[in-house]
């Protein structure tokens, strides 16, 4: 779990700036908890909204939708893989190569602590 | 000769955008993935089984009709009837859900699901000119079959099923004698929509 702590820093991967914004909002009690920055990067953000509202997707199909490269999509994927994000499966169609991925428990509950937190900023920036 | 100095291109910092637009930005950004990748899943359950309904009364009535015209005005009622009834169901579900008509998957479903339809009109039109009324019922069950089963292709797994299961019975129907026609259409107008609309309404909410 030392990935997925590691990938746990603080808003905007800058140390200090979730006290800037208490310090901001004068709310210290209500401020939202620290921001998950494995999913706060885009293309991760992509996936991860993607698999939650597919039971799986291929590697293709999220390349297609992502608008991205393998490479890219390679990088991002293993990185929420290695979180316990998003669990991979490799089979053959034939003879070709299919990657499936999937959402997991961890993944989703991700997800929604990243919800959470969004709306916890908007809260706590116009109250 | 001196250099112009270089002035360095670089992204607007985080902390020019305010953190508020930053946070709409990225919901934004996901009901976007999330509506872009989801499937569409506003095919209406009840709403199938009230069409599967009415075309068990249409086959009756349509079956005591004396000459094919009534017949056939018989059928194209009930089909007026059905698309209303669908249409209404399926936007009332598509309201109460996620995935709106004008969402993607939604706009992408209609242009899957009209196509075989409006092709099916125009050749009702041309084979009743040319005297071949028999071949309406393989003709109707063949092209429904087959917009359900492109539009279905971007919704849940059991749609492009229940659209096979149409083109089935139209293949059926292309060969069967033409005193089938009435028996067919209600097993597949009325007893497909009945049976895969409760499958639908209790496993996709209604």
């Amino acid at each position: 779990m030392a990935k997925s702590n590691a990938a746990r820093q603080t808003a905007g991967g800058k140390p200090g700036a979730s006290k800037r914004l208490e310090a901001i909002a004068g709310l210290k009690a209500a401020a939202p908890a620290e921001l998950d920055r494995l999913i706060h990067e885009r293309l991760r953000l992509g996936v991860v909204s993607a698999l939650a509202v597919n039971p799986s997707l291929s590697f293709n199909e999220l390349k297609a939708l992502l608008k991205t490269t393998d490479g890219n999509l390679s990088v991002h994927a293993r990185k929420l893989e290695d979180a316990g994000y998003v669990q991979c499966t490799k089979s053959f169609e034939g003879r070709t190569p299919r990657t499936e991925y999937r959402l997991t428990a961890a993944g989703r509950r991700a997800l929604e602590d990243y919800l959470e937190h969004m709306e916890g900023l908007i809260r706590m920036m116009r109250g | 000769m001196s250099a112009r100095p270089v002035r360095p291109v670089r992204p607007i910092s985080d902390t020019e955008i305010p953190i508020q637009d930053r946070a709409l930005e990225n919901l934004r950004f996901i009901r976007d993935t999330m509506e872009h990748a989801g499937p569409f899943t506003a095919v209406p359950g009840w709403g199938g089984v009230a069409m599967g309904v009415t075309a068990l009364g249409a086959a009756l009535v349509a079956q005591a009709q004396p000459t094919p015209e009534r017949w056939l005005l018989a059928w194209i009622a009930e089909g007026w009837l059905a698309f209303a009834i669908g249409g209404v169901a399926m936007v009332r579900k598509a309201g109460l859900g996620s995935t709106p008509l004008t969402s993607r998957p939604g706009r992408r479903f209609v242009l899957a699901y009209a196509p075989p339809l409006l092709a099916g009109a125009l050749l009702t039109f041309a084979l009743y000119r040319a005297g071949l009324t028999g071949l309406l019922p393989a003709l109707w069950l063949l092209l429904y079959g087959t917009a359900v089963v492109t539009g279905g292709a971007l919704s849940v797994r059991v749609v492009p099923v229940m659209g096979t299961c149409f083109m089935v019975l139209g293949a059926i129907a292309l060969f069967a004698p033409v005193a089938w026609s009435n028996g067919l259409m209600a097993l597949g107008f009325g007893g497909l929509h009945i049976g895969f609309g409760i499958w639908i309404a209790r496993r996709y909410g209604g």
